[in-house]
């Protein structure tokens, strides 16, 4: 074969390896948000239309409330879960939305839910309780943003 | 107000329209619900061209080896697109939702390999020639009905396992049969498991096969299982000392078994590579079962100390040792491959021969354990990078599917087998580069062999098994959830709901550690029944 040829098609197959390689990449970068809880929003869209429609909590957008909630200290800090205007569960139990993993913590620990704009956590009845700022809850309790929750040794906020 | 006495308060506050049910697991779950496309297209597409650089490699070699393409190399071609077009429908029949990239990336890895085995074929033939002996058979030839006989396995795993979960109930089952399997060659004699002086073969006529790679599928399924039911066990806090927590001593039992059938396999069967191997993974799936990284120092601690006694007192393991550290010592006797191997890939260098232009055959077992020196001469460290970066691809897709994936086990065995994946190219690859001590372990889907072959191919099955579990829509369409009345959803029995997650282990297992803690109203709906030992992973 002639010198030239071999040159280029040497360099050619090369090329068509990694041509390969980034079109795997590319695969990968398109379903990586997806597991993340980044994109919330995109399925949360979706849902209400099969539940009848969840009329006001609206997602993103124009509304000026919380977006978030993070946990801030314990063995799941870092987890930021998307709120969509539907309460979130919190304990021990395999159904929560936020499964702690927390000997403090009972199975259905609390409840943060959405109430017109506002968010109110309330304490299902747990055995070591549920803190908003150090003062223990005992009813529904507005949760302004930032303020944080103590359940066990993990430490929640909601933010915009 | 007062507090509900239901740990759920599934009966509702009054006064706070809506709150009937939990938030609904799949709300934090968008990607399964957003992968409700199962993406097979893409599948499809990257196999195809996968198909096309492989027949591109194909023509290269032949041109440049000044070879006529004949029919009988059409046929193989042919049957190289027919095997992966069956893998791809058995894949859309049985696995809709599995990983799009992780069937393509074993098709062309297959697919180099094949076409690599066949050019040291060429080269085989030309000095068989020239020295007037007789044609050796085609390995190529030979590795394309390997390859048929794998995607056997892997129509067969993802046909008969439906779902990764029922693996679990095999746990001890595997763990004994992969246990027999690893032992059989060092039991039998050597006449009958000696290859090359390592013992990791059985064999059986004309076929021999290496029970080591089957036995490798097998521990990661009896840990992931032992683990799911056993985890307590491990995480249980022992001393702190220098920022980790360390296990209790009595704890160590079970690792210390493990470190025993790694230095049996490494003194018995004068094999590093299955060795590393099988304590490798198990120190990986013990660290991502425990997240504790004292259990990885205490095992690299005892593996190092074990590997330096088997240096000091078994001659085999000293002789791979005195090559590794200086392979040029004794050039021209055993040191002759490892120094043949780097001398192949200065060759290559940057940008390679091109594919049929270099020597590879050069280099004893160019085909089998050191294929990577080949490819590394004809593809250079360009093409070279690539390959290894889709092994990296090929692992992390196993990782991404553990991590999405809901149950435990599923976690464990997807990241076990990924993790193998990796872990087996860099034994082999550091092995050729002379990074670590040459082993005699080969690489996945690239090096001739059959074992290999077809346990990577099941291997792969299981990991699109989890992942199809990983990303299936969640089973939003339960009887009874779609009368959507009101604002909200129908409130649901709870416990219909918690079916979603069942791991049939965890529900025989025993509350941890003993604290006294009460569960909240237990005795209330679904309450101490449906705990799991997981929860790290989930929301993120």
């Amino acid at each position: 074969m002639p010198e030239l040829v071999l040159q280029i098609t040497r360099a050619g197959f090369l090329a068509l390896l990694w041509l390969f390689v980034l079109a795997a990449l590319r695969v990968v970068r398109s379903d990586l948000y997806a597991a993340s809880g980044l994109r919330a929003a995109a399925p949360g869209g979706r849902r209400p239309s099969r539940g009848g429609g969840t009329s006001k909590p609206a997602r993103g957008g124009g509304r000026s409330g919380p977006r978030a909630l993070i946990v801030t200290a314990g063995a799941l800090a870092g987890t930021r879960i998307a709120l969509d205007g539907r309460p979130i569960m919190i304990g021990r139990a395999d159904d929560s939305t936020l499964v702690l993993d927390d000997d403090y913590a009972s199975t259905r620990h609390a409840r943060i839910s959405q109430s017109g704009d506002d968010w109110y956590v309330e304490d299902l009845g747990s055995t070591n309780g549920t803190y908003l700022d150090r003062n223990k809850v005992s009813g529904p309790t507005r949760v302004p943003v930032g303020t944080p929750i103590r359940i066990g040794k993990t430490v929640i906020e909601l933010r915009t | 107000m007062a507090r509900p006495t239901a740990p759920g308060a599934r009966s509702g506050t009054p006064g706070s329209p809506g709150y009937e049910r939990p938030a609904d697991r799949t709300a934090l779950r968008p990607a399964v619900a957003a992968a409700v496309s199962t993406r097979r297209g893409v599948e499809l597409a990257l196999l195809g061209f996968a198909a096309v650089i492989t027949t591109g490699a194909l023509v290269l070699v032949e041109a440049n080896q000044e070879q006529e393409l004949t029919w009988a190399l059409l046929y193989l071609g042919a049957a190289y697109m027919a095997i992966l077009a069956l893998a791809h429908l058995a894949v859309r029949r049985f696995a809709p939702y599995a990983d799009p990239l992780v069937l393509p990336l074993a098709a062309l890895l297959n697919g180099i390999g094949l076409v690599m085995i066949h050019r040291v074929d060429l080269a085989k033939i030309a000095r068989a020639a020239s020295l007037g002996n007789e044609e050796p058979a085609q390995e190529a030839l030979r590795q394309v009905g390997w390859t048929a006989i794998g995607i056997v396995f892997f129509v067969g795993v993802l046909w008969l396992v439906p779902d990764h979960r029922t693996l679990a109930r095999y746990g001890y089952t595997a763990g004994f049969v992969g246990l027999v399997l690893l032992a059989l060659p060092a039991v039998l004699p050597a006449s009958l498991s000696e290859v090359n002086g390592a013992r990791i073969w059985i064999k059986l006529g004309p076929a021999s096969i290496q029970p080591g790679e089957f036995a490798k599928i097998l521990f990661v399924v009896f840990f992931a299982s032992f683990l799911v039911v056993k985890r307590d066990l491990f995480t249980s806090a022992g001393k702190h000392f220098l920022g980790m927590t360390f296990p209790r001593p009595r704890d160590l039992g079970p690792l210390l078994v493990a470190w025993g059938v790694a230095m049996a396999v490494l003194v018995f069967e004068s094999d590093l590579g299955t060795s590393l191997m099988f304590f490798g993974i198990v120190l990986v799936m013990l660290y991502v079962a425990t997240e504790r990284i004292s259990w990885v120092i205490i095992g690299l601690t005892i593996f190092g100390a074990g590997a330096f006694a088997a240096w000091t007192f078994v001659d085999r393991v000293q002789i791979r040792v005195s090559v590794w550290l200086d392979p040029f010592a004794d050039y021209n006797g055993r040191g002759f491959q490892v120094s043949q191997g780097i001398f192949g890939l200065a060759t290559g260098g940057m940008g390679g021969t091109g594919l049929g232009a270099g020597r590879p055959e050069l280099v004893p077992f160019a085909s089998t354990d050191f294929i990577f020196t080949s490819l590394g001469e004809e593809l250079g460290l360009v093409g070279i990078a690539a390959l290894l970066l889709i092994y990296c691809v090929l692992a992390t897709r196993a990782m991404r599917s553990a991590l999405a994936v809901r149950d435990t086990f599923g976690k464990l065995l997807a990241a076990g087998l990924g993790f193998a994946i990796a872990w087996q190219v860099f034994v082999v690859v550091g092995g050729v580069i002379n990074l670590i001590p040459n082993t005699g372990i080969t690489a996945p889907f690239v090096s001739y062999g059959g074992s290999s072959l077809v346990a990577n191919y099941a291997l792969v099955a299981i990991v699109l098994r989890v992942s199809n579990a990983a990303r299936q829509p969640a089973p939003d369409r339960r009887p009874g959830a779609a009368p959507g009345g009101g604002g909200q959803q129908a409130p649901l029995a709870p416990l219909a709901e918690a079916s979603t997650e069942m791991v049939s282990r965890d529900q025989v297992r025993t509350p941890p550690h003993g604290h006294g803690h009460q569960e909240a109203g237990a005795g209330g709906p679904g309450a101490p029944a449906d705990r799991s030992p997981r929860g790290r992973t989930r929301g993120e």
